[in-house]
């Protein structure tokens, strides 16, 4: 059987002509975009800890990533992981912030308030699509909007301490930081989160392709009809997988704020759920690919700063870079058009080959 | 003393509800067309970001007409950016909630890529802006008079003027027929002899430019500075399109509420009397409506029926 690389084709293609796009507006500002690359990609990747810190980025991308490709699979578009990452965020801070417990217990107590939090606003936009037919993409994004505000005045009437943009930070029973792993990467801010972060891929990997779940919800995503025809209850499985990617997104939440950062910021929806769309595409919606565009996105990000300070280039080069990408993966029909097409050739070609050799 | 309270809000109120109304109504263009435009707020940062821009660069030497190009510079600069939405989704049968989301980042990305490359820091100020006045006559009837008709911004009466204009093309010319056509049963137009490919394209473009135009009224009246981002305002525009459930008269009264709400929760942090209702009841209330909205008329939902899906003849 021949193996089909049309889906690692799509994404390569894309990540290239985002990559020349990038190109042509460093080039359009009058820099030099070899060395802009150089100094990106070196910034990503010279040192031990600057390597610490793409994982530490890419931890809340998987996430964030996983929790737009679950939906995915069942059909639905979960444009709502930024609100279901502030809120879980929320919940996981707000514990860390109000409860003194030792750091076993308060730890995975966090861990749950997050994953619950994101759950609930998840589930939330599940149930209207499965109960009332309300679109998931307006409900999400209103849900965004309404976590984007509760976090605002819930942190700022009750959990800032000094600058009111932003919660207290969070006291070190509370992080999932641990010094003998920012030791052995030289100060990076790589944190347990990615260990939460590569279980989840493990996990939904298993969800997916082991259980019976798993295979009720990709028949969902497939054709929703001939899933209700085989008698599988496409309702329960819209909740389920709304609720499962919310929870996803708030975790996301916990790694970002308790972990790779250590207070929440308010009056701001966290690019890494939008950012999660592209992770999701890139990655053809599968955990393991979700796993390697989060890496690379987390280099990208990783090495803007390192960039900027050596070239004219603007850090927003690599936000600009993953909005290409998003676009050319929207597009990816016309890349595996092109792809087919030229194979299509080639096979004819030899073909015709084969055919003129007898 | 409450009424002294509403006459110092309502310009605050109709000053802010004016970009969200533009944009809203932009929204219904394109949908009506049949092609959802979740990037209604990329378009506007855009049209803020080139309205910024000109009116920066020209302030000082032709301070007269600054404000005036710089509002043309956000139509066109909104109105060219949308091209890529409606090539995705139009040419390419791309999903258009991706295609949108992609103009949502890449909007906020690349004017700060820009901004950052022209100003260092990324923050754009202008120092001049559209001066407040009076409407001659209508100022002085009492009551409605210094509520509506002193301390306005012409491109109030701008914004005002497109909005009846729209409500005009769409439901009393041929023009409009054929646009809500295309929205609602895009083959059965396409067999009428629509050109359903053109209108979808106009649809998009005219969505562009009028959420462009948004984001150059808000630079140019209130805002005063660009920073990147226009703080969900393009969004909340989605929400008043969907409120207003797709319709002119819906869409003026949704992003009139909306906009008041809005204004009532940020002004009770100076006027306390506002107090009574907490401010995040406020800020979130456009939201939670427009969700049970969503509920209510789940059932008789006015949502054009062929948003989101692509028309490809060829494939027929």
């Amino acid at each position: 059987m021949k193996r089909d690389y049309t889906g690692i084709v799509k994404s390569l293609g894309a990540v290239f002509l985002g990559l020349l796009a990038g190109a042509i507006l460093m080039i359009a500002i009058g820099a030099n975009p070899l060395k802009g690359y150089f100094y990106l990609f070196q910034g990503g990747l010279k040192s031990i800890e600057r390597i610490g810190n793409v994982f530490a980025i890419a931890t809340t991308l998987i996430l964030t990533g996983l929790s737009v490709a679950f939906a995915f699979r069942t059909g639905l578009f979960n444009i709502g992981a930024a609100g279901q990452m502030l809120i879980g965020g929320l919940c996981a801070t707000v514990i860390g912030l109000s409860v003194e417990l030792p750091r076993l217990v308060l730890l995975p107590v966090m861990f749950l308030a997050a994953l619950i939090g994101g759950a609930v606003w998840g589930v939330i936009p599940g149930f209207l699509k499965a109960r009332f037919n309300v679109h998931e993409v307006v409900a999400t994004i209103m849900m965004n909007w309404i976590a984007y505000w509760v976090v605002y005045y819930t942190i700022r009437n009750y959990f800032t301490a000094g600058l009111e943009t932003e919660s207290a930070s969070m006291p070190a029973a509370g992080q999932l930081r641990v010094s003998w792993l920012s030791q052995l990467l030289s100060g990076s801010y790589l944190n347990l989160g990615i260990v939460i972060s590569i279980l989840c891929v493990i996990v939904i990997k298993f969800i997916l392709d082991r259980t019976t779940l798993g295979y009720e919800l990709k028949a969902v995503g497939f054709n929703r009809h001939a899933a209700k025809y085989a008698g599988i209850k496409v309702n329960r499985s819209i909740i389920l997988s709304m609720m499962i990617a919310g929870g996803l997104a708030g975790l996301a939440g916990l790694t970002y704020y308790t972990g790779y950062s250590v207070n929440i910021q308010i009056g701001i929806l966290p690019s890494q759920g939008f950012d999660g769309i592209a992770v999701a595409l890139l990655g053809a919606t599968s955990p393991w690919g979700v796993f390697f565009s989060a890496t690379f996105f987390g280099i990208l990000h990783a090495g803007k700063g390192f960039m900027n300070a050596n070239t004219s280039i603007p850090p927003q080069i690599s936000d600009s870079i993953i909005a290409i990408i998003i676009y050319f993966t929207a597009t990816s029909l016309f890349i595996e058009k092109l792809y087919k097409k030229l194979r299509g050739r080639r096979a004819d070609r030899k073909q015709i080959k084969a055919g003129g050799d007898e | 003393m409450m009424f002294d309270i509403i006459i110092k809000i309502f310009p605050y109120a109709i000053a802010f509800t004016a970009p969200l109304l533009i944009t809203a109504l932009g929204g219904l263009y394109s949908e009506r067309s049949g092609v959802v435009n979740i990037g209604l707020e990329g378009l506007m940062v855009i049209g803020f970001f080139a309205g910024a821009v000109t009116i920066k660069s020209l302030e000082a030497t032709v301070p007269q007409l600054s404000i005036l190009v710089g509002i043309l510079a956000g139509i066109i600069a909104g109105a060219l950016f949308s091209l890529l939405h409606a090539f995705a989704s139009i040419s390419l049968n791309a999903d258009q909630v991706i295609s949108g989301t992609a103009i949502n980042m890449l909007a906020g990305a690349l004017t700060l890529f820009f901004a950052r490359t022209i100003t260092g820091s990324g923050n754009i100020s202008i120092t001049l802006g559209i001066v407040r006045s009076a409407v001659p006559v209508l100022s002085k009837i009492p009551l409605i008079g210094p509520i509506f008709f002193t301390n306005t911004y012409y491109t109030t009466w701008i914004v005002l003027a497109i909005w009846g204009f729209s409500w005009f093309l769409l439901y009393k010319t041929s023009f409009g027929l054929r646009l809500r056509a295309c929205g609602e049963h895009p083959n059965a137009a396409a067999s009428a002899g629509v050109n359903v490919v053109r209108m979808r394209y106009i649809g998009v473009m005219v969505s562009g430019a009028l959420a462009g135009l948004g984001g150059a009224v808000m630079i140019a009246t209130y805002a005063g500075e660009f920073n990147g981002t226009v703080a969900g305002l393009g969004f909340l525009a989605l929400a008043a399109l969907i409120f207003g459930q797709w319709k002119p008269l819906g869409i003026l009264g949704a992003a009139f509420f909306f906009g008041f709400a809005r204004t009532v929760a940020d002004a009770s942090q100076v006027i306390p009397q506002f107090n009574v209702v907490p401010p995040i009841i406020l800020k979130i209330f456009p939201y939670v409506v427009t969700l049970i909205a969503l509920v209510l008329f789940s059932k008789t939902s006015k949502a054009p029926k062929a948003a989101g899906q692509p028309f490809d003849l060829r494939g027929k």
